[in-house]
Formats: C-alpha cells, structure tokens, sequence
C-alpha cells in the first residue's frame, strides 16, 4: 500500500468515526465499536512480538490488566485526566515488557510462552493481594462528568479508542517495514542465524517486547472508565488473551494487516453474535475459529489472498 | 505465630498436596517431557475428568477413583485421536512450535467455555465416605481427602515408571525422545508411538482429575492454575525423567504449603512461577534431565 493512501485511510477512518457520533445517539453501537477497537489494538500488539518476531506471548491479559489497574491507582491517587492515564498506562506496560525482553535471553520457544503465561498468574496474585486497588473484591470507578463536546462519556472513548487503534496501525505498519522490522524477520526465521549476521537480536527484541507491552497497557488504561468496576477476574480474563492470540492467527500473522482483518472479522462476529444467540456463545465462537484456522489455513486470511493472488497471475 | 506444629502440619500437608501434583504432572511428563509436545490443554482434560467423576458420583453414587480409572481408557482414545490432528496439521509440516502452541491453547479455551456453558461457573464437588475423615498421629493431621489421592499418585507414579522401563511400548517411547532416527532405522513407526503415548498423558489427566474433585471442589477455570504449576514440575524434574518430576511435585508441594500456612493461600498460585523461573535460570535441565 503507498503511504498516501495509507495516510489517507486512516484519516478518512477517523473522520467517519468522529462523523458516526454526530449522527448516531444509541449507546449500544459505540460499546460495540469499542470492544472491538479494543480488541484490534491487543492484536496488533501481540503481533509485534509473536508475528513479527515469532515469541508467543500468553500473558497478554496481564498486560491489559497492568493498564487498567495503572488508571485504577492513579485515578485514585492523584485524579489525574484520561489522557495522562494512558500515558501512564502505557509505559508501565512498556516497562514490564522491556523485562519481558530480558527474560527471551534464556528462555526460547515453549518455555518463553509458559513463562509469559505464568506471569499472567503472578501479576494477577499480586493484584489480588493489593487492597488499595481493590483486591479480589474489584473497585468502582466514578466516570467523569466532562466528556468534551460528545454527548456521552462512551462517544468520547471510542474516539478516544479509534485513534489509539490507527496509531497503533500506524506502528506496526512502520515497524514491518523498516530496517528493525526486517531484523525481526530475520529473528523469527533463525535467530542464531541472524546473531550471527550481525543484527542487534536482543536490543531489536527488547525494543519488540517494550512496544508489545506499551500498547497492551495503552490497550487496558481506559477501560476502568469503559466498565466502571474492575475486578482481577474481568481485567485478567483468558477471554482478552485468546482474542489477542486468535486475532492475527486468523487474519495472518506476518503482514502488519493480518490482526487488523482478524479483529475486524473475528470481533464483528462476536458482536453480532453476542446480540443474536448469547454472550458464552460468543466466547466459544473465537476458541473455534482459532483451532479451525490455525490446522486449516496457517497462514490466516491475508496467506489465504496471498496465494489466490499469485494463483490468478502466474 | 511460628511454632513445630504449624511448620510438621505444613510439611505434612506439603507432601500429600505434592503428591496429588505428580498426577497433575505426570501426563505432562510424558507428553512434553518425552514427545517434546507442549499441552498446555492438560489441565483442562484434567477438569473434563473432574467432571466426569462429579458426574458419575453425583447420579450414581460411584467413587470418584473408580470413575477415574473407568474414563481413562476413553480418555486414551481422545487422546490419540488429538495427537492425529496434531500431527497431520503442525508435525508434519513442521510448524508445531508457534502454531501447535495455538492450538493447543485453543483447545483448552473451548474446553473451559463448554464447561461453562453446560455447567456453569459454580463449584462442584464429589461424595465419599472418606472425604471428612482426618488421621491424627501425635500432633500432625493426615486428612483422608489428601491422602487418598497421595496414595493413587504414588501408585500411579510408580506404575506409570514399571511401564515406562520395563515393557517394550514405555522403552520405545523412550526411544522416540531419544533419537527418532534410530528408532526409525530399527523398523518401528515413530507416529504410532507418539499417538500411544500422548494417549497415554491424556488417559492420566482422567485420574488426575477425580484425584481434584476430591481434594476440593472444582469449577471450569482451576485448570488455569494448574498450568503454571505442572509445566513448572516437569521442568524442575528434568525433561523425561518420572523419578524427577516426581521428586520436583514434592517440592513444589511443600514449597506452596509452606508459603500458604506462612504468608497467606491467596500467593500460592505465584508460587509454581518462581520455581520455574528459578529453575530456568539456574539449571536448564532440571534435577534428572536429559539434556
């Protein structure tokens, strides 16, 4: 895609959206749209370090959670406006990832997924034994009065969401296609190989797994406001880490566009099916998808077009 | 606070806890410790036998052991019939490490969401004449609920090891961890073996989760925990090593019980992380492995 257009699109998309709270006053729509935007972000994030890098990352939830429970702590501290908190949000998980990188030293492959996983657990623990934020119990958050010039606070988060998501588009699109994008390339493919071709593997996996855990806590800092009570079970929920997993499994993990299309797809269906059949049946749906793309189609849909492409011009 | 009861007490009840955790473990040590597969949907086979046990108890009075060993060889069968997809999908196209991981992951949230969906979030739990009942010896309790399923871990452990060193399938699998190669050469079919054996590892989870029923009463996302807990097993014992990994349960029993009774049950889930990243720090290989 030429970088006009690509410039293009995402003004246009932002400009819809902000044309869409002008025009549409049902709350229903802009939850829907959030939830979703909410989990395209997770997935472009957890496709910097396991698409592009090829580490998978099973403690995505603890990512999230680090972002919301960053706004619940700072909220109630200082009272501080949503846009410090994402900041906020942001670079402690940005933090929490640089040690994550640390961590891919010793740990390759399996043993680097199990330990992101248990990870997940720790964290969770943590916060579990952390009554300022709430503890096992959870906490409410009171949703500020202002709301710019929206109607509602949720217009203003989902705006608020919507640029947050093309930025991130933004990101990854840069990071695939820049020298440090290649180098991860190259990692995933064969890191003792790269190493030995000379490229920074552990200063470009450090710099995978800071940006990874900066847009997951981007990803969870407003979402105390979107929910008004966080408790562990809801800010850790599997149901975050398996959409940020099955997201770019299902849309194609090694183009920047993979997890976008996968959010798109796997999160409308969610929506529409939460609405027309239940709320668990929505759940189950992305477990299914996930098993049935990754044993049929490894490559996820952009392979799939991929191949239908080179098929229609030998 | 700290007194010889209390700390006789939690060793005690360390050592029972972590020989319930050889089952856990046990399936896993097969299957990722020998076959180099990583199941992280064991624990959730292992809530499937949960249920079944709960199942079977509560309509039929059964006993959640007998149950156990009575869906293992269902189990088994499941088992072999995952590794076939397994292996026709990721094995054989060499693409096992990012995507089986996947899929794996997948299977055990589709296991834990049709729990939810057929029996909801609440917790069940078994019936038994033995469940209540507590030994006392001086002043150390010995509760039947988790000295029961100490008893068929051991048992299972160690009938699991017979078969492992002394018949022709267990050393064959052993083989397969070994050198495929080899074992291809001497005219076996390294396939079959693995599809034995990983039905193997699953047929335990059958055990394993009546074992967890009876210790306490379980709902679809305990399983969860379990994750953490057996891969950190598995790899403190050293990879493919049965005595290991069950000397590793024992620790990572006594290790939890002792942070449970001495700073609180809600840290213990952390527990299993830091042994393993311990673990993986300090010594790779585990106590026991093959490097």
């Amino acid at each position: 895609m030429k970088s006009a257009a690509f410039w293009g699109a995402l003004a246009a998309i932002f400009a819809a959206g902000l044309a869409l709270t002008g025009a549409v006053a049902n709350e229903y729509y802009y939850n829907a749209l959030y939830l979703i935007l909410q989990a395209a972000l997770m997935a472009i994030a957890w496709n910097i370090l396991g698409g592009f890098t090829g580490y998978v990352n099973f403690g995505s939830a603890g990512f999230f959670a680090i972002g919301a429970y960053t706004t619940v702590a700072l909220n109630k501290a200082l009272g501080l406006p949503l846009p410090l908190l994402i900041l906020a949000g942001g670079a402690v998980g940005g933090l929490v990832g640089l040690g994550l990188g640390y961590l891919t030293l010793r740990l390759k492959g399996v043993y680097f997924a199990i330990a992101t996983l248990a990870m997940a657990i720790v964290i969770e623990t943590l916060v579990i034994n952390w009554s300022y934020v709430g503890g096992a119990k959870g906490t409410y958050i009171l949703t500020p009065e202002k709301h710019l010039w929206f109607d509602s606070y949720i217009q203003m988060l989902f705006v608020v969401m919507l640029l947050l998501t093309l930025a991130a588009v933004a990101i990854s699109r840069m990071l695939s296609s820049s020298r440090i994008g290649r180098g991860l390339a190259a990692i995933r493919d064969d890191e003792v190989a790269a190493e030995c071709a000379g490229v920074p593997t552990l200063r470009l996996k450090l710099v995978s797994t800071t940006v990874m855990g900066a847009m997951m806590g981007v990803a969870g800092a407003p979402f105390p406001f979107f929910v008004t009570f966080v408790d562990p079970s809801s800010a850790f929920n599997l149901f975050i880490a398996v959409n940020a997993i099955a997201m770019p499994m299902i849309g194609g993990t090694a183009h920047w566009l993979g997890p976008v299309i996968g959010a798109l797809l796997v999160g409308t269906t969610q929506e529409i099916v939460k609405v027309t059949v239940s709320s668990e049946m929505n759940v189950l749906i992305v477990g299914v998808m996930l098993v049935v793309f990754i044993t049929l189609a490894p490559q996820g849909i952009v392979g799939l077009a991929r191949k239908h492409l080179r098929r229609r011009k030998p | 606070m700290f007194s010889a009861d209390l700390l006789a007490n939690a060793v005690v009840a360390g050592i029972l806890l972590g020989g319930f955790y050889a089952a856990v473990a046990i399936g896993l040590a097969i299957v990722f410790g020998q076959l180099d597969i990583v199941n992280i949907a064991h624990p959730a086979f292992i809530i499937v036998g949960a249920y079944i046990a709960y199942i079977l108890n509560s309509r039929f009075g059964f006993d959640p052991v007998l149950v156990g060993l009575l869906a293992a060889p269902a189990f088994f069968f499941v088992g072999a019939l995952i590794y076939r997809v397994y292996f026709l999908a990721f094995e054989r196209t060499g693409q096992e490490s990012l995507s089986g991981l996947a899929f794996f992951f997948g299977v055990m949230f589709i296991i834990e969401v049709v729990l939810i969906l057929i029996y909801g979030v609440d917790y069940r739990l078994v019936q038994a004449g033995y469940i209540g009942q507590t030994w006392r010896i001086g002043f150390v309790d010995f509760p039947l609920r988790m000295l029961v399923p100490f008893a068929v871990s051991a048992a299972l452990t160690a009938a699991i090891y017979a078969y492992m060193s002394h018949t022709f399938m267990g050393r064959a699998i052993q083989a397969v961890a070994q050198d495929r190669l080899a074992l291809q050469l001497m005219g076996a079919d390294p396939v079959r073996i693995k599809q034995w054996a990983f039905g193997l590892g699953i047929a335990t989870a059958a055990i394993a989760g009546s074992l967890l029923i009876i210790i306490g009463p379980v709902e679809p996302s305990v399983g969860r925990l379990y994750i953490g807990r057996a891969f950190a097993i598995v790899v403190l014992g050293g990879m493919g090593s049965i005595k290991g990994m069950f000397i590793a349960a024992l620790i990572l029993g006594i290790v939890e019980s002792m942070v449970a009774t001495f700073a609180g049950p809600s840290w213990s889930p952390a527990v299993a992380f830091g042994v393993l990243a311990l673990t993986l720090a300090l010594r790779p290989a585990g106590l026991f492995g093959r490097q």
